[in-house]
């Protein structure tokens, strides 16, 4: 490997993660990633941890669980998150993502739900009240949204 | 005393267009996006990895904190790259260069080396410039 321009090599190995961030879906292994970047294996786990710090398979499962959070947050079923990303165990997908995230998907998918009806009842809760006040944004209305704090302490 | 900083603002032309740029460009996360109303939205997007500092994608139109007048001029300076509004980190500046030029980000400086470690500098979609880099290990 080291008698190849660094340059070059770097542009194998970007290629390959993008290879990754495309085909995260699929039933890609390790073998596969080094093949499209034109790798030994051996050479491509070295150089892919030393740019960025994780192994492409750990790489691989951080883009699954993040394309599984997205695909949660549009109110998809957890197995669904978990077969379209790649996985093929709901329980291993399930414990995975609570390792990697502290919560089951369930759980991360009620909180973002929550989040985001929240933004959309109360927007004032998530907007510094200094910027909100510049905006001419401010409370017009009854209850929860006026008695509870804003988001923030900043101005 | 101050611990943290949670918010900062970009000072952007269009929110749609910062969008596309910070989050399926930069990999940046959407944290809130708010309709606030005919023509106003309050936009926030979090660097990969800090889930706690909210970037404001701020319109620059009048209201806010600009009239017509400032806004203009606000929209020039940042059209003509006046402003470098922060210095991001990443694991390998030079293949972080290699990926973000390959999805069309624009650079004026590629990565170089410095005493300290690797530097670059990109533009986002409005014109505004940050740093990109990369400390020495020791």
């Amino acid at each position: 490997m080291d008698q190849y321009p660094r340059q070059y090599m770097y542009m194998r190995a970007v290629r390959a993660k993008i290879f990754i961030d495309a085909n995260f879906a699929s039933a890609i292994d390790l073998n596969k990633i080094a093949d499209e970047a034109c790798f030994s294996k051996f050479h491509f786990v070295r150089l892919f941890k030393e740019i960025y710090g994780r192994t492409p398979h750990q790489y691989l499962t951080d883009v699954r669980i993040e394309k599984a959070k997205a695909y949660l947050e549009d109110g998809q079923t957890v197995a669904f998150a978990c077969f379209k990303v790649g996985f093929d165990s709901i329980s291993s997908f399930t414990g995975l993502f609570k390792r990697r995230t502290g919560q089951t998907p369930k759980q991360f998918q009620i909180a973002r739900e929550e989040f985001r009806e929240s933004v959309a009842t109360a927007p004032l809760h998530h907007i510094p009240s200094c910027f909100a006040e510049k905006a001419g944004w401010v409370r017009t209305g009854s209850g929860s949204d006026r008695a509870a704090p804003a988001k923030s302490n900043l101005c | 005393m101050i611990t943290k900083m949670n918010h900062a603002s970009i000072f952007v032309l269009d929110q749609d267009s910062a969008f596309d740029f910070y989050v399926n460009k930069l990999g940046f996360t959407v944290n809130t996006d708010a309709d606030m109303g005919p023509g106003k939205r309050w936009l926030t997007v979090n660097p990969p990895n800090q889930p706690d500092l909210e970037l404001t994608l701020m319109p620059i139109g009048t209201g806010m904190m600009f009239n017509d007048e400032s806004a203009a001029t606000m929209r020039e300076l940042v059209k003509n790259g006046t402003f470098g509004f922060g210095a991001f980190e990443c694991e390998d500046v030079r293949a972080t260069y290699e990926e973000l030029k390959s999805k069309g980000v624009e650079f004026s400086k590629p990565p170089t080396e410095e005493f300290w470690g690797w530097n670059a500098l990109f533009k986002d979609d409005s014109g505004n410039w940050f740093s990109l880099g990369q400390k020495k290990q020791d």
